[in-house]
């Protein structure tokens, strides 16, 4: 049975906008799993739905079941969610910046019920795969830099030692080096800590590269889901999502009737 | 000069404790977002339950002290879970119009409970016997009341800055969505905020009443809470503590050099003046929302 299995969902916003229409996907224990799309497809969206956020902004799930843990989630408070072991780092990077970078962990692991030494023995944690942190712990988090920012709020999502991590697009606005450097930590985080991963993402080629499974979503529901590596090899992904052609060349707009290939899909 | 001095420590006194109701009111703005235009009802709620246990029921007062600042607790959750919560997400004046209400429900009953009349905690607590400190004398109960407010101040600047209550409360002040992302729960911060609102409120009181005794214009110390959270900035504790101060110490220097010239109650009006000039000179306080940016 899957750790996570998203059983084809309907969310409306506001009680008039459809922005997902049947969406499913499944995660199992120890995978990272991607979710690629391009802008609006719904990939922040699926991610709050699954942990329940969806309810801070006036969405609803109307339609289909989350299950986690063989829980059924749908329909819970987040905290609750939170307790039963999902945690979501939202996207851009939203630490609390009037609170110090060590105030920020320790905010984080408001579900633990753990002692004093315990959180500082997790803290410690932290700045073993976040270095540069442990420098900068006394500072406002609202000065430190995007990247520290990035380290900072994903090592929130390590403190309250989650199951399911579901990172929204943490190569958002970061350098391409400072990119490399948080997917080696999602990678390390995986590999080392066991936490299974739920990858949101538009760096296309990075999320395949570190994924097990991907899911590409347009429009509210998913087009194509399947292993990386077959992923990496589809003609379909290779031309919109890693802009190659069969030769691994660039390709230019005006070869292909771009919009002819994309219906192909949702029909 | 001596008599400067002896007014800048006599309206510390009185600052200090408006810097306690003033954190009771900042702390429920930052929190909530919401106007508590019922924070010196807190205080004169406060004031009546403790003198009502001290010298109606007979209650020790260390005892009479912490049954009253139980009971503001309780006050503040309820009103919070019967009142307050319901309001989440309607228009913001709306909001401010039930605190406002509330203020006026809250006076009637003090009123009905214990009428109008002026009253003193007897046998009186603390001595107001002067003591001198090189030029300035303090009587012992204005020692007393600052030694008081600076411990609950200390106390709940502590709270915020250490405990994990307390951080997750500053989190929830400063993005209530990711808050919640981690599972702190926004409700029950309220609940916190207005009880701890509360209590320092009658905490307040408490104190007040023991200098000046208790009657039912004790809920307008709450409105001189306002320009001393409007000097400190609305959204900053810190400031609030500095704004009260401030005022106190304000009201009394203007009060005694200016009622001279212009016929007296000038101490009533000066913190409103201040607030004024305020407003127009620099609207956000002097430390108020300060958003970080970065370039």
């Amino acid at each position: 049975m899957p750790l996570l299995s998203v059983n084809n969902i309907e969310v409306i916003y506001d009680d008039v906008i459809l922005v997902l229409k049947g969406m499913s996907l499944s995660v199992e224990e120890g995978q990272i799993v991607a979710v690629l799309g391009a802008n609006g497809a719904g990939k922040t969206t699926t991610l709050k739905a699954i942990s329940g956020l969806l309810k801070t902004e006036e969405g609803e799930v109307t339609d289909g079941t989350i299950e986690f843990d063989g829980v059924k989630i749908d329909g819970m408070e987040p905290e609750k969610i939170v307790k039963l072991g999902i945690f979501q780092v939202m996207e851009g990077r939203r630490v609390f910046e009037d609170l110090t970078a060590k105030e920020n962990l320790v905010a984080a692991a408001h579900t633990q019920k753990c002692s004093r030494g315990e959180l500082e023995e997790r803290i410690g944690q932290v700045y073993h795969y976040f270095p540069r942190l442990k420098e900068r712990e006394n500072g406002l988090a609202g000065y430190l830099s995007g990247g520290e920012q990035q380290m900072l709020v994903i090592g929130r999502g390590m403190m309250a030692r989650p199951k399911l991590m579901m990172l929204d697009e943490p190569s958002l606005g970061l350098s391409p080096l400072l990119v490399g450097e948080i997917f080696e930590i999602i990678v390390k985080l995986n590999k080392e800590l066991g936490t299974t991963i739920l990858l949101v993402e538009q760096n296309a080629r990075m999320a395949l590269n570190i994924a097990d499974h991907g899911y590409i979503m347009e429009n509210g529901k998913i087009v194509l889901d399947d292993t990386t590596e077959k992923l990496k090899n589809n003609e379909d992904v290779k031309q919109f999502y890693l802009g190659l052609t069969e030769m691994g060349t660039k390709r230019s707009y005006r070869d292909v009737k771009h919009y002819k290939r994309r219906k192909r899909w949702l029909t | 000069m001596q008599e400067f001095l002896q007014l800048i420590v006599t309206g510390l006194v009185i600052g200090s404790v408006y810097a306690l109701v003033a954190m009771g009111f900042a702390l429920i703005y930052k929190s909530t977002s919401i106007l508590n235009f019922a924070q010196g009802e807190f205080v004169l709620v406060g004031g009546y339950v403790c003198l009502w246990l001290y010298t109606d029921m007979g209650i020790p007062i260390v005892a009479a002290f912490f049954i009253t600042m139980i009971i503001a607790v309780f006050m503040g959750v309820m009103l919070e879970r019967l009142i307050l919560r319901p309001m989440i997400g309607e228009p913001i004046i709306s909001v401010i119009m039930v605190t406002i209400a509330l203020a006026a429900v809250l006076k009637s009953v003090v009123t009905i409970l214990w009428s109008t009349q002026i009253r003193v905690f007897s046998p009186p607590i603390f001595s107001q016997k002067a003591l001198e400190f090189g030029v300035v004398r303090i009587s012992e109960v204005y020692l007393w009341t600052v030694g008081f407010a600076f411990l609950f101040l200390a106390i709940f600047a502590a709270f915020f800055k250490f405990t994990r209550v307390g951080i997750s409360m500053r989190a929830v002040a400063n993005d209530q969505q990711v808050a919640q992302s981690m599972g702190i729960s926004v409700k029950k911060v309220f609940a916190i905020s207005w009880s701890i609102g509360a209590m320092v409120s009658a905490v307040g009181g408490t104190l007040v009443g023991n200098i000046n005794g208790v009657n039912i214009t004790l809920s307008d110390f709450g409105l001189k809470v306002f320009p001393a959270v409007i000097l400190g900035g609305l959204e900053s504790i810190g400031g609030a503590i500095i704004g009260g101060l401030t005022i106190g110490v304000l009201e009394n220097i203007m009060g005694s050099y200016l009622d001279v010239y212009l016929g007296g109650g000038v101490k009533e009006i000066a913190p409103f003046i201040v607030l004024i000039v305020i407003l127009m000179i620099k609207p956000y306080g002097l430390f108020g929302i300060k958003e970080i940016e970065r370039v």
